[in-house]
């Protein structure tokens, strides 16, 4: 069963084998709103952790989606840019936006365990 | 209500044209011929007169309703402009620029050199070019002289500071010119915060912007620090007016310190708002950025007549942000504005227009959160916070006063202002029409905690209920497709 | 003599409110600014009635010439204006609003806007138009700005013999950006085709053309569309709305960006302004649109309504990622400009366009027979052209202004090879005499 952290920015990473599956929280899709448009990554793009990614549009707001790991971008979830209402339906499963190959994965230690993440929440209401 | 595509009949026409009176000409080679003429609708006059008054009156307006859009100045716009501004509607630019051809332009260019004129002395600055042609247009060309007085002074210069409560135009026009943006975030007391303002400056910042009085109705005590502080590391400081119906006659953005100003005649000057523009957005500088205005320029010569500089003549220009001399018709009306008001009138226009909105916000802050609870300018900025614990938005509450007849306030701007509603009423509105929003306001507070259901359900008055905003995100249809 | 400011309290209204509020007088509620920063000078003029002002800005307006028969244009145009346009376009339901942000009662501007927005779309045959810019000079700059957002690249090459004051606010505009702007000069009135195509490489962002061109040249523009799409560039063309009645349409020839200046669908000359500028795309394009766009949806009762759309691309929201900074348009000029082509409707449009070219090629055709003249254009014009005279055209258009008629736009102001040029603008407000009188008087000026 792999593991999934969080960042604090709402983004959750699921790594397996060196590859991180990456999308946003249930949390943030439900302070987005209904979803009208997700930026897709390039694939191939370099990614620092914490630094910009992509971008996800409701209709009220845009919001920069951050890396939660470094590495390079080796696929996206073209999914989302027909059906960007998927990720509202299912965020942190068939919402996921890109997988990662990780540069460090050491930097997982920078982000939240899930238990952490929920403590976190619950600091935010 | 049918869009006019459909109700259109093949055959059917409006306006008539003379006919030719030359021989017809060889047609077109193939290549360059439309194979079929624009598929425009086919209505009679009438049919088209119908849909289009039958359409207004789908609108509330200014000359309808009660319209206190915070940071629009939803001002009453005088009839006796719409008459003057049909005298130059036969004024050709290109004329002005022919040789000798401006001796034929002699009003035009006579009345745009004095609004200049006019509008420098009412904002303190060492002149004002009328060209830009709207609010965001003016910053973006204020913007470029700050770029531009850097460059010939050899700076290197990266950011723009801007508060987080800025208008979103500040950041865009900045970041359009090449900078980078430091937000500087607002403290309790209502303005930028001080220390992290002066921890943000630095040596290569080129810029500080602010609205004066700030977005959220107040004026900060500290803005003549911050022009100092900006001044002193090489920083200029830009004032966004489209406040300046706060101070009119009473404050000059150019006394305090100010480098460049952007005006909005279309809010404080009482051009109508045609539904989202035609605006104009003049911009004025002090001495030290003359030399970077955009072309062209009007100049008066030794004997008096009015002509234009152009790049040859201006150097140092940033060269040129439209086509001819800016909204012309816009400025007409602006200058009868003034010229209708004078000195006194407009420096009661800053008195009634804070008065009014001290007023509402002295009768609403029992039923609204104030986030920040001090005497306001010309707009007063509440919270829906309270009315929250009801499930109740600020977007309720807005779709609620449309069933009262009055276009809601602001929401949602600035920012920082959780559920925010802000209220400009402006000078031009009597007590009772102060009276009947307040009464609407108080009740939409109350039906707030009795019955959210009932706001969450408007407006149920209008030919629209609410609009599905995600589908039209969605589907992005912006065009008539069938014909 | 009595005075304005159009505010409606009495005196007693307003210490009424002075007693809710709590102060003693209005100065009161300005405590907060310190007296440091009270205006020093204020020194304007006292105000006057509607009648005094009235007559003022007579008299001003009066010291322009009005007189003058109109064969120029260089961006704004003479055209006839239905009336209808003012009379619906006067309501102040339309021109008292302001930005349609509240939907449900702003249906009146929204639904016309959407309407307008479909107008453009057909007229340049592209599938998505915003709903209007400031003009068409700022909407080709806008168009350049959004090829580099698309392609990501940093060059943009743009045709010389489009409008000198459209190719300055470009530049102007990508001024401050690490962008390289290459303007190919034209050659005897077209576009340098040869010299273009070496211009144009894999850091293109875009090609912008003008059709016609400042020189009223037509092009058939298809070849460098596929030129510029075989480097992986847009293709953006201004055109001039009224030719869109006769000639094939931007879409039909390639272009990926269509932009122009809407002054004369509507729009009167007003010494410049205001007009509005409009742009069109592809529907694979829409989000790189700037500026205001309206979509159709419908309310919670299935009715069709209008909102405005994709607002997450405008400053409000993404402030300095936005794709561009503006904030309002034109409304009321796109709203103009929708209500004329309405009136003129789909048979009227296209006999207007056919009015003009025809009285522009029995124009030429005239001219061509002045000694000494020759017309520029190696082909077909669309109701501009070019001039060759024997001499200077700048002293033989200020003579004629002289006698009441603009002849047209003298060239050697931008382009200094072709100072004894000049561009005659003919539109279906002239008439065959005006015409005749014109050629008369021009014959009589370049050849004593």
């Amino acid at each position: 069963m792999t593991e999934t952290y969080y960042s604090k920015e709402h983004e959750w990473v699921k790594v397996k084998e060196g590859i991180a599956t990456i999308g946003i929280t249930d949390y943030a899709a439900h302070q987005l709103g209904d979803i009208t448009y997700v930026e897709l990554p390039r694939t191939g793009k370099s990614v620092k952790q914490f630094g910009e990614l992509c971008s996800i549009e409701s209709v009220k707001a845009a919001s920069d989606i951050f890396a939660p790991v470094s590495g390079k971008v080796v696929k996206v979830n073209d999914a989302l840019e027909e059906t960007p209402e998927i990720v509202n339906e299912s965020p942190e499963e068939a919402g996921w936006i890109a997988w990662i190959e990780m540069a460090d994965v050491k930097e997982l230690a920078n982000l939240l365990t899930c238990l952490e993440y929920d403590e976190y929440l619950r600091g935010l209401e | 209500m049918q869009m006019i595509y459909e109700k259109s009949r093949p055959g059917r026409r409006g306006a008539t044209l003379p006919a030719s009176d030359v021989p017809p000409a060889p047609l077109l080679p193939d290549n360059l011929l439309r194979k079929e003429a624009p598929y425009l609708p086919e209505v009679s006059e009438l049919e088209m007169v119908r849909h289009f008054t039958n359409l207004s009156r789908r609108n509330f307006s200014v000359d309808t309703n009660f319209y206190p859009l915070g940071s629009c100045t939803m001002k009453y716009n005088p009839k006796v402009m719409e008459n003057v501004a049909g005298l130059f509607a036969d004024s050709h630019p290109m004329t002005a620029l022919l040789p000798g051809g401006d001796a034929c332009a002699q009003g035009s260019l006579e009345l745009l050199y004095e609004l200049g004129k006019l509008l420098a002395e009412i904002t303190g600055m060492a002149e004002v070019c009328t060209l830009p042609l709207a609010g965001a247009h003016g910053e973006m060309t204020g913007i470029m002289m700050i770029a531009a007085y850097h460059k010939a002074l050899g700076n290197r210069k990266k950011y723009v500071i801007v508060p987080d409560s800025s208008h979103g135009t500040n950041p865009a026009s900045a970041a359009m010119m090449g900078y980078e943006i430091i937000t500087v975030p607002t403290a309790p007391y209502g303005d930028m915060d001080m220390e992290l303002f002066k921890a943000a400056m630095n040596e290569e910042v080129a810029a500080v912007m602010m609205t004066c009085p700030n977005t959220l109705g107040l004026f900060n005590p500290h803005v003549a620090e911050i022009c100092d502080i900006a001044h002193e590391s090489g920083a200029l400081v830009y004032c966004d007016g489209a406040n300046l119906n706060a101070i009119l006659g009473r404050v000059r953005p150019g006394d305090i310190g100010f480098d460049v100003i952007h005006l909005n005649l279309h809010k404080t000057f009482a051009t109508p708002h045609g539904g989202g523009g035609p605006g104009s957005g003049p911009v004025g500088v002090k001495r030290a950025l003359i030399p970077f205005l955009p072309t062209p320029r009007i100049a008066v010569r030794a004997n008096g007549t009015y002509g234009l500089q152009t790049d040859r003549d201006l150097p140092q220009s940033i060269g040129r942000i439209s086509t001819f001399f800016g909204n012309f018709g816009v400025m007409v009306r602006a200058y009868a504005y003034i010229t209708l008001l004078g000195r006194k009138g407009l420096i009661e226009v800053s008195e009634q227009a804070v008065l009014n909105a001290n007023y509402i916000l002295s009768r609403l802050k029992s039923h609204y959160d104030l986030p920040y609870d001090q005497t306001c300018m010309h707009e007063c900025v509440f919270s829906a916070s309270r009315q929250l614990k009801h499930g109740v938005h600020a977007i309720d509450i807005a779709k609620y006063l449309i069933d009262r007849g009055f276009h809601p306030p602001t929401v949602y701007f600035p920012l920082i202002v959780k559920e925010a509603i802000m209220i400009e009423p402006t000078e031009t509105e009597s007590k009772e029409a102060l009276d009947s929003f307040i009464l609407a306001m108080i009740e939409a507070a109350e039906t707030a905690e009795r019955n959210p259901e009932e706001l969450r359900q408007a407006p149920i008055t209008m030919p629209v209920s609410r609009l599905d905003e995600t589908k039209a995100a969605r589907e992005q249809n912006v065009c008539f497709a069938k014909w | 003599m009595s005075n304005t400011s159009y505010c409606p309290n009495t005196p007693e209204d307003i210490q009424e409110m002075l007693a809710v509020i709590g102060v003693a007088t209005v100065e009161d509620l300005f405590a907060t600014i310190p007296a440091d920063l009270r205006t020093r000078s204020f020194y304007l003029p006292p105000g006057m009635s509607e009648f005094e002002l009235s007559r003022h800005i007579g008299e001003l307006a009066g010291k322009n010439n009005l007189n003058i028969t109109n064969f120029i244009g260089g961006g704004y145009y003479d055209h006839l204006i239905p009336a209808v346009v003012d009379h619906l376009a006067g309501r102040a339901e339309f021109y008292t609003a302001y930005t349609p942000y509240q939907p449900e009662c702003s249906q009146g501007t929204l639904q016309a806007l959407f309407e307008y927005q479909t107008a453009i779309c057909r007229l340049t045959g592209m599938e998505s138009a915003n709903a209007s810019l400031y003009d068409g000079a700022t909407a080709m700059a806008e168009a350049a700005m959004m090829a580099l957002r698309i392609t990501g690249r940093e060059k943009v090459v743009i045709d010389g013999a489009a409008n000198p004051f459209y190719r300055q606010v470009v530049k102007t505009y990508l001024a401050n950006l690490a962008v390289k702007v290459v303007e190919i000069p034209p050659r005897e009135g077209i576009v340098d085709r040869p010299l273009l195509t070496s211009a144009v490489d894999d850091r293109t962002a875009v090609v912008l053309v003008q059709n016609p061109n400042f020189f009223g040249s037509l092009d058939d523009f298809r070849d460098l569309a596929e030129l510029a799409h075989a480097k992986g560039a847009l293709l953006a063309a201004s055109v001039y709305p009224i030719s869109l009645g006769l000639v094939a349409s931007p879409g039909e020839m390639g272009a990926d960006i269509v932009t122009g200046d809407g002054q004369s669908l509507g729009n009167p000359l007003s010494f410049g302004g205001p007009s509005f500028g409009f742009i069109a795309t592809n529907k694979k394009y829409i989000r790189n649109l700037p500026g205001r766009i309206v979509g159709e949806t419908v309310d919670r009762e299935g009715r069709r309504g209008f909102v405005l759309t994709l607002q997450a691309r405008e400053q409000h929201i993404k402030r300095h990622k936005a794709t561009s900074n503006i904030c309002s348009n034109q409304s009321l000029c796109a709203l103009r400009g929708l209500i004329f082509l309405v009136s003129l409707g789909r048979k009227g449009f296209a006999e207007m366009a056919r009015l003009n070219y025809d009285k522009a090629e029995y124009a030429k055709s005239v001219f061509a027979k002045l000694p000494g003249v020759t017309i520029l254009n190696p082909g077909t014009t669309f109701n501009e052209f070019t001039l060759a005279l024997p001499k200077d055209a700048g002293p033989v258009v200020e003579k004629l202004l002289s006698k009441k008629v603009a002849a047209g736009v003298p060239l050697g102001e931008w382009y200094p090879e072709m100072a004894h040029c000049l561009t005659v603008t003919v539109t279906e407000k002239r008439t065959k005499a005006e015409i005749d009188l014109l050629a008369h008087k021009m014959e009589w000026q370049v050849c004593k």
